[in-house]
């Protein structure tokens, strides 16, 4: 919890959030910050830390239900150990899992991947200044300000076997059955609905890349795509990968989209989120939290990699860390320019 | 450090879930100490205000039997609770209330397909034999609201399958009586296809899609082939020549091109516009499609021009399976008198005719569709009788969320041609076998 008391205090006391304690703190101070803090504590551990601890132990245990001669059920929960996390690798829900697993990781790669690309062409369009640049700007966070179920809907149309989907391509796509089909469905509406997102954080990062350097580039001879690749993508480079990391964090957790456009217990669109829904929806609680536990332990693992090896900056910590260096090596203000 | 930033909002993703598990936690740990009540012995005491929870009633039609049934009875008030429209939302919030014991559901309206669950959890309590007069309803909606023998519902609505038929194709191919049979269905489509205005159209279609409405249509099929899905003795019975019979008479639609290319997307909604636009000559369907096909605004191309009748099976009429909804009191009602009244009154063949006037759900009582003044309003209603004479409750299983997902997965498998019908039928067996093992 220290991780996150520093985490709260940091916005009141920027420099000394991070490493040791300042050397001029006094015990009294330490007290005092603990006692303010407190009740954060309290209120997130009962709303975090609560929850996840029952579901973990939720997750080591199984009803055992039975019906007696009356025809009533006996039930009892069991204490299981790590058998519901043995059977997510074998048998028929293993085959079930690993098929969500591997449609979760599927999503999350190909439309993150789809959406940078195309977030970052949106952002590139906008950072323009031509007319009606605000119109487009406001125009092209519609598909992110619709709520996800609504989305599904309006795709579940779109798509529909005699829909305009079909109608405009001239198929006979069944693009909501079973099939190849239904994947493609949920990654076109996924990323319309995502890709103004990428956009709009990327483009508050190229805002804030100083004209002067384009100048300079331009005065050096550099054409449009050797300024692209030697000035824009290095400097929107952390605001890209702090939004790419939300957005997977996002797409791990899929849900609502394939449940609403394509429907529930369809193999081709099972996330694992879907899977402890479905499991927890008959009263399979155990193996739900076991799915869930999975879940939360896949998205952390890929926040981590990301971090460590991405370098993607969450906190702000370093671009923090830079400045105090800069300040005390006493040299340029453009710290974010340097790097 | 800043790890804890990402696991943060990784937590509250899985939230949710462990909440909801918290919740079942608390609720089985109290179950498993639970006396051996009676079955018959339940005592019916307590009178005081109780809630009424049920899914929607856009009609209006069961809030007026509720204003009766309250200015009648000042002390005991009945306050309507309105569920989501979702039926699996309605079950899981009837469950949680059920898990933690809550008093805030006194009477419940259960989908009749929940009524084994219900009552073998012992989240409903058993009706006295004379709550409700069952010699007048029709016996498959008591039946649907049995378990092993003892009533534990009151028969609410109910609903069965109507065949619609193109009456001015079938008289533009000479064709005197709409077909009883898959084979006569079969014989009438070759006719009727190779006429002009028919060019393009398709034979028959159902719904099709990985649903709950699969379950419905396979049911159908297996107990029109002389079949069963789950036997009385609650043994599944998918293995047998007869629910062979059946699976194929939906699996060669589709490779016989009987049923448009796209059915297995369809789902009730689907199916009628197919129908409505002209697509298909014969359509399976519940009754509310009544009313907007015969709508005049023009809105429907099939307006006068169709007829409704039983659904054909493969010696003779089909098996209609059943639809509709249950009342029953929670055990954990304080004021138990008040709700055994209640739906009493509300189940009553009285109210039931009210209700008729703005609902068009087909009410549990069979003498209701003879009434001059009511078919006169809704002409469908003989057929609809001699369809639910004949109904089927779906399987008859505690565990039925596991069992129609076992179901939809198989068929679904076999009318992709992902498997051919013996192999599904036979995963299909081994599944129900297990689930009804437990």
């Amino acid at each position: 919890m220290t991780g996150t008391a520093t985490l709260h205090r940091r916005p009141a006391k920027p420099p000394a959030g991070h490493g040791p304690p300042s050397p001029g703190r006094t015990p009294g101070e330490g007290r005092m910050a603990a006692l303010l803090l407190s009740p954060t504590l309290l209120v997130l551990a009962l709303v975090i830390a609560y929850p996840l601890i029952s579901a973990i132990h939720q997750s080591l245990y199984r009803a055992q239900s039975g019906l007696d001669a009356d025809g009533y059920v006996t039930e009892g929960e069991a204490f299981v150990g790590l058998a519901n996390y043995a059977d997510l690798l074998a048998g028929e829900s293993g085959q079930r899992f690993l098929n969500a697993f591997g449609n979760t990781t599927f999503f999350t790669v190909t439309t993150v991947l789809l959406e940078t690309i195309l977030g970052l062409a949106l952002a590139l369009a906008m950072n323009r200044a031509f007319k009606g640049r605000s119109f487009l700007r406001a125009s092209i966070l519609v598909p992110w300000a619709v709520p996800t179920a609504v989305s599904g809907l309006l795709w579940r149309w779109i798509f529909q076997s005699d829909g305009i989907a079909n109608s405009l391509l001239g198929s006979e796509i069944l693009w909501t059955a079973e099939g190849t089909a239904s994947k493609l469905a949920v990654i076109i509406a996924e990323v319309w609905k995502t890709a103004p997102f990428i956009g709009l954080l990327v483009l508050a990062g190229m805002q804030i890349i100083p004209g002067e350097v384009y100048e300079a580039a331009k005065i050096d001879g550099a054409g449009w795509w050797r300024q692209l690749g030697s000035i824009t993508l290095p400097l929107v480079k952390p605001t890209l990968l702090v939004a790419v990391l939300f957005r997977m964090l996002d797409a791990l957790r899929m849900f609502d989209l394939p449940f609403v456009l394509i429907g529930p217990g369809k193999e081709s669109v099972e996330t694992l989120s879907m899977l402890a829904w479905d499991e927890s929806n008959q009263l399979r609680y155990g193996s739900a939290s076991a799915f869930a536990v999975v879940l939360f332990l896949y998205v952390a693992a890929v926040a981590i990699v990301f971090v460590k090896v991405l370098g993607a900056d969450v906190t702000g910590a370093r671009q923090l860390g830079a400045k105090r260096k800069a300040r005390a090596a006493d040299t340029t203000e453009k710290t974010g320019a340097t790097r | 450090m800043r790890q804890r930033r990402h696991t943060w909002q990784t937590i509250l993703t899985t939230t949710a879930l462990a909440t909801a598990a918290a919740i079942g936690l608390t609720g089985c740990g109290g179950t498993g100490a639970g006396t051996k009540a009676s079955a018959s012995a339940a005592a019916f005491e307590g009178k005081g205000p109780i809630n009424y929870v049920s899914s929607r009633d856009s009609s209006g039609a069961a809030n007026k039997s509720i204003e009766e049934w309250n200015a009648a009875h000042p002390d005991e008030k009945v306050t309507f609770i309105e569920l989501p429209d979702s039926a699996d939302q309605q079950r899981q919030q009837l469950i949680q209330n059920a898990q933690i014991k809550s008093d805030t559901f006194s009477v419940l309206n259960l989908d009749v397909v929940w009524n084994s669950e219900f009552a073998a959890n012992k989240w409903v309590l058993p009706l006295p034999a004379d709550a409700v007069p069952t010699d007048k309803m029709i016996p498959a909606t008591v039946d649907a609201a049995t378990y092993r023998d003892n009533l534990v519902g009151a028969p609410y609505y109910t609903d069965g399958a109507l065949f619609y038929f193109r009456q001015d194709l079938l008289t533009a191919a000479g064709i005197a009586a709409p077909p009883k049979t898959w084979d006569e269905m079969k014989d009438a489509c070759t006719k009727i296809l190779a006429l002009p205005e028919a060019a393009g159209m398709s034979c028959y279609t159902g719904q099709f899609d990985k649903n709950e409405a699969l379950t419905v249509n396979f049911s159908e099929a297996v107990a029109s082939a002389g079949g069963t899905v789950v036997d009385a003795d609650g043994k599944p019975t998918v293995d047998t020549p007869e629910a062979r019979e059946g699976l194929s008479l939906l699996v060669d639609g589709f490779k016989e091109g009987l049923f448009p290319s796209d059915a297995i997307t369809y789902l009730e909604e689907q199916g009628r516009r197919a129908f409505q636009d002209g697509k298909v000559v014969f359509l399976r369907n519940w009754p509310f499609l009544y009313s907007s096909l015969s709508a005049t605004d023009g809105s429907s191309k099939v307006a006068g021009k169709f007829g409704v009748t039983s659904i054909p099976g493969v010696d003779g009429t089909g098996v209609s399976t059943l639809g509709g909804r249950n009342l029953a009191v929670s055990p954990f009602t304080p004021n138990k008198a008040t709700a055994l009244e209640f739906i009493k009154f509300f189940t009553s063949e009285e109210q039931a005719k009210k209700r008729l006037e703005l609902s068009s759900r087909a009410p549990a009582y069979a003498d209701l569709y003879e009434d001059p003044a009511v078919v006169a309003k809704r002409p469908f209603f003989p057929t609809l009788l001699e369809s639910l004479q004949n109904a089927q409750p779906r399987p008859k299983v505690v565990q039925y969320g596991t069992t129609t997902k076992a179901i939809q997965e198989e068929a679904y498998a076999a009318l992709t041609g992902e498997k051919d019908t013996d192999a599904a039928l036979g995963a299909m067996q081994a599944k129900l076998e297990e689930i009804t093992a437990k």
